[in-house]
């Protein structure tokens, strides 16, 4: 699996919003059909960077090539399931017709649509609430609902960003799990968190802070690398606070 | 203490927001100033056409501040009085002033009066001294003194209302001000709950976004365009001469253009406060130069920003129609000039969404 061509290969990226910037030199590769997860403070440009490799974010300098095209590329977003730190639904709609909406954006038809809306729905757990309308939803559920939504067209390739926040564990668990069945199915995904416990699920970290990519290799490595016993301590040993 | 706190933390906001500050401050001063110039405008100097033996009325007319013209014939000042260059034609029918008003502005129609009257009460002493050669004549002008003029109207009618008048022009305003809030704030919205950045994450062309918002809100207001005008005509009564098509018409452009022009807004708008601070800078002064109240007597660089306002064609037209009665002659230009509007402010729009998403 690991000959195969990177899905997402990010050098030397630079961005800056006026005078601050938020990242410096990164340069990291995802291959396919791993979880690749960017593990960091908020504030620490996790965001900044998935909305590079999406392209609606451009980078003043370094190049990004998705699937073996360069970054941005409008005929790229179909392939993306992008899910976004905010949850962008449309409150006053059903969970149903957000999910209409949006599979029509990615061109899905009738029956492959309906059909789609049953198994994500089944996927986060929402089937009953399907008619309800969003702003009756908690927080947990619109979570789940952004992630439905992100995976509604089957993208070879998923970005989230902090996918979940607001999850109680036993769901948690169980989105982890079809995630990892994802990866099994050819589906890369890259996704942030700062919660230090599920960076360890993921198959490779980049972890991140101040804008600057400290480390990038497997949880283990990582561990193995710094001597630590948690990624808690690794994190801390490669932010320059030694214990 | 908490409430010093409290206190404290809103003065801080209102520093932050540089855009409430100023139009807290700035605003009111704008609306007042446009107000003094539209209501402490000059009185209204009417343009008066005069024709045959009623020349002679013409010094005691421009004495009383009318603009005169003379016209050879009846015919030419009829032609002067439908393309809007004068307010009133008068002729002589005998000893008894005629008048034709244009009808369309009850201001201008008062003031012709009002100056006619005031010419004509002067007129009849000189008149009776000039003619002390001929008897008959001079018992003549004073057994009907003071004369009174035979007045008709080209236009409307003696029992046209003010709101005949100013209908048409608040059709189009009120249509333009509640499109223009709300496709801005709905548009605003999804910038802030963060759909529109979920968009721009779609294959969705930023073309598509406008053009979409176009569509979706044009149905909407075809149904508004519908009930606004059979209201205000059923319902209300207002004074319709010309064709239902039209007015139809003339409502649903006024309601794309203020739906380009806020969806366009609302991007430098950061909140739904932010897009109501528009309605003194965007709305109030385009009402105030529409026509609602006579242009002629504003400034001449103030009557240059209305041809810039779409609201100023929007009215010019509607009231062509239900006023005049007119048809696509008159109201052509105002149609092109507002899809120009439109299609100017979708563009712009497409090119402020690169703020989000360059591609």
């Amino acid at each position: 699996m690991n000959q195969e061509a990177p899905v997402i290969t990010a050098a030397h990226i630079r961005k800056a919003f006026g005078s601050k910037v938020v990242l410096e030199d990164i340069s990291l590769e995802v291959r396919k059909a791993e979880t690749f997860g960017l593990l960091g403070p908020s504030g620490s440009g996790k965001t900044t960077l998935v909305r590079l490799l999406t392209g609606i974010e451009e980078a003043d300098s370094g190049e990004v090539h998705v699937l073996g095209v360069k970054v941005p590329r409008l005929s790229l977003l179909s392939q993306i399931g992008y899910m976004a730190q905010s949850d962008a639904l449309y409150s006053e709609l059903s969970a149903k017709d957000n999910l209409e909406f949006f599979a029509s954006l990615y061109g899905l038809r009738k029956e492959r649509r309906t059909k789609r809306i049953r198994e994500v729905m089944e996927i986060v757990d929402l089937q009953e609430h399907l008619l309800k309308k969003v702003n009756q939803y908690s927080g947990g559920m619109k979570r789940r609902l952004s992630l439905a939504i992100a995976l509604l067209h089957e993208p070879p390739l998923l970005i989230l960003d902090e996918p979940t926040v607001g999850i109680d564990p036993v769901l948690r668990k169980s989105i982890w799990k079809e995630l990892k069945a994802l990866n099994e199915r050819g589906t890369t995904i890259v996704l942030t968190t700062h919660v230090m416990d599920e960076a360890e699920k993921c198959d490779r970290l980049g972890m991140i802070r101040e804008g600057r990519l400290l480390a990038e290799d497997t949880p283990a490595n990582l561990l193995q690398a710094t001597g630590a016993s948690s990624i808690e301590e690794a994190f801390l040993y490669y932010g320059g606070v030694h214990s | 203490m908490r409430i010093g706190a409290l206190t404290l933390r809103i003065l801080r906001q209102f520093i932050h927001d540089k855009r409430t500050m100023a139009l807290m401050f700035a605003a009111p001063l704008l609306v007042l100033s446009l107000m003094s110039l539209v209501f402490g405008g000059d009185a209204y100097k009417p343009n008066i056409g005069v024709t045959g033996q009623a020349a002679l009325l013409s010094e005691a007319l421009a004495e009383h501040d009318a603009q005169v013209m003379k016209y050879s014939a009846e015919e030419e000042g009829v032609l002067a009085l439908k393309n809007g260059e004068i307010d009133a034609l008068v002729s002589m029918d005998g000893g008894t002033p005629k008048v034709l008003l244009e009808g369309s502005n009850p201001t201008a129609n008062r003031a012709v009066m009002l100056v006619l009257e005031q010419a004509v009460g002067n007129q009849q002493p000189a008149g009776q001294a000039q003619a002390q050669g001929n008897q008959a004549e001079g018992n003549r002008a004073s057994a009907h003194s003071p004369a009174q003029p035979q007045i008709s109207y080209l236009y409307g009618s003696a029992d046209m209302k003010t709101i005949d008048r100013f209908g048409p022009i608040m059709i189009g305003v009120f249509v333009f001000f509640f499109v223009f809030l709300i496709a801005g704030v709905s548009f605003l919205r999804e910038r802030t709950t963060g759909t529109l950045e979920r968009l721009l994450a779609t294959p969705l062309k930023r073309w598509e976004i406008v053009v979409g918002y176009v569509c979706g809100f044009g149905i909407f207001t075809v149904f508004q365009a519908l009930l606004i005008s059979w209201f205000s005509i059923q319902v209300l009564g207002i004074m319709m001469a010309g064709s239902f098509g039209y007015v139809l018409l003339i409502t649903l452009l006024l309601s794309m253009t203020a739906l380009t022009l806020g969806t366009l807004l609302s991007a430098y708008a950061g909140n739904e406060l932010q897009m109501i601070q528009f309605i003194p800078l965007v709305i109030v002064p385009q009402i105030f130069l529409s026509g609602l109240f006579p242009l002629d007597t504003l400034p001449q660089w103030l009557q240059r920003i209305g041809y810039a306002t779409p609201l100023y064609y929007g009215a010019e037209a509607m009231m062509n129609i239900m006023i005049r009665g007119k048809g696509w002659n008159a109201i052509g230009t105002d149609v092109y000039v507002l899809i120009a509007f439109s299609l100017l402010f979708m563009i712009l729009n497409v090119l402020a969404l690169r703020k989000h998403r360059k591609m």
